[in-house]
């Protein structure tokens, strides 16, 4: 059974994660992608406060495909998080500790999610419809022109992931796939 | 000498364009579930199920499948007796990739430089391959290509020495650099031949056939089948967590090529692998 677990992502609740976990993750989040992490970093860097209080956040990379009417928000799967690798240490530095999202990431991001107990959560890529169930509100707070890119405030309920590298270092790329091919020899 | 109105493209591409994004192909439908039967990672059943239920829902509610809708790849296969009249094929093929994503609430992902950014805004221009053929039709093929996957392809000129071993290695090699990224389990489209141009346009062609085909030629059909089961025992798995199911399918296109060389290209796609059809 998958565990549940409610947001902010507090450092005790981050360090008792374990990669290869299923999850089912309540509260608030924010996405982001690459040119929404480009500008926060920049603002970051000329000492400016970023558009949402990065303290224990949780950050989703994702572009939803727009609402249709009646909807909250519009198909919205993870996108490819190493594009996010150049700012996702910086980002951890002031305070955020989640990350929702798909793909490989850099030693240099382990190392900073090792420092500052942070949590790499996959979501199923390609499941965007599936995935828009759990989105429950959605409300888009700067850059919005970014488009698809735009900085949002999402509230999700039981959103179904994966914890693929934990605040250890643990990565469920290699354990998975090395547990698969041992239990067929 | 037929006369078609490019309104009547514009049309058919704009509601392509839809239909495509909401509704996956009958074949990658049944691969997955076929994949899904022989599955034997604990983490991949759930995963492999958790895509069923997405198509599903994509299919029932009329919403994207994935919320990449991609570059709009637009193939037209003209008959030479077709006289195109009323104004800019390309015009034309523009304007229904700019209704198609309006109307059908799918994702502006296209940028118009490709250094210097900056969102077009609807997601033309549509990468428009045109093929004169003999008859009086017009057959209108869109794929919509999302770029997770596009990011994983690769393409190399092969020595012709490096032989068939060659071109197998590469493939692997391929699939396991790739890794998580493409969104497994993922379709392999593969191009060999041709000039660099040519090998990749094949392996993007490759990704267009139905899965459950064959190359027509023994060797390659053989070929498709081999690598297709390697790639299955890599035990990279549906989304790179373990398991079987690392691709659904792996398809190739050939062309002669020049004596000195033996391009290869593969071009990667995830388990969203989309195109619909239609004849004018």
């Amino acid at each position: 059974m998958p565990r549940k677990i409610t947001l902010p992502l507090t450092e005790e609740l981050a360090r008792s994660l374990h990669a290869g976990e299923e999850v089912l993750l309540t509260g608030t989040i924010y996405t982001s992608r690459d040119a929404g992490h480009k500008r926060m970093c920049e603002a970051l860097a000329r000492g400016e406060e970023l558009p949402f209080d990065p303290k224990d956040a949780t950050i989703y990379y994702v572009g939803p495909t727009p609402a249709k009417p009646g909807q909250v928000i519009g198909s919205a799967g993870p996108t490819t998080s190493g594009r996010m690798d150049a700012y996702a240490p910086t980002m951890m530095s002031v305070g955020a500790r989640g990350m929702i999202g798909k793909g490989a990431r850099l030693p240099e991001v382990v190392e900073a999610m090792k420092k500052y107990g942070g949590v790499y959560f996959g979501a199923i890529g390609g499941a965007g419809a599936l995935l828009a169930k759990c989105i429950k509100k959605a409300e888009l707070i700067a850059y919005e022109d970014l488009g698809a890119e735009a900085l949002r405030r999402l509230y999700v309920e039981d959103m179904p992931l994966v914890v693929i590298i934990d605040s250890e270092g643990n990565n469920l790329y290699e354990e998975g796939r090395k547990a698969y091919l041992q239990s067929r020899k | 000498m037929r006369e078609i109105n490019v309104s009547t493209l514009t049309d058919v591409i704009e509601k392509l364009c839809m239909e495509a994004n909401e509704h996956l192909p009958e074949d990658v439908k049944c691969a997955i579930r076929d994949c899904r039967a022989c599955e034997d990672g604990e983490i991949a059943k759930g995963v492999l199920d958790n895509i069923i239920e997405n198509f599903e829902i994509a299919d029932r509610e009329n919403v994207p499948i994935c919320q990449d809708t991609g570059m709009a790849c637009v193939f037209l296969e003209i008959g030479q007796d077709v006289h195109l009249v009323g104004g800019d094929l390309t015009e034309a093929v523009n304007e229904g990739v700019r209704r198609g994503y309006d109307k059908g609430y799918l994702r502006k992902s296209v940028v118009k430089d490709p250094v210097r950014r900056g969102n077009t805004g609807d997601n033309t221009p549509a990468m428009l391959y045109t093929e004169i053929v003999p008859g009086e039709n017009v057959k209108v093929t869109v794929g919509p290509k999302g770029f997770g996957s596009e990011n994983m392809s690769a393409i190399r000129m092969f020595k012709p020495s490096a032989g068939l071993q060659g071109i197998k290695d590469f493939i692997i090699e391929t699939v396991e650099t790739a890794g998580p990224n493409p969104c497994p389990p993922m379709v392999v489209g593969v191009g060999i031949g041709g000039t660099f141009d040519k090998a990749a346009l094949l392996a993007k062609k490759a990704l267009m056939r139905p899965l459950n085909s064959s190359n027509p030629d023994p060797f390659y059909a053989d070929l498709e089948k081999e690598m297709l089961e390697k790639i299955n025992e890599l035990g990279i798995g549906p989304q790179g967590f373990g398991g079987r199911t690392t691709a659904i399918g792996l398809n190739i296109e050939t062309l002669p090529t020049h004596i000195a060389g033996m391009p290869c290209a593969i071009n990667i796609n995830c388990h969203v692998t989309r195109h619909k059809t239609e004849v004018i």
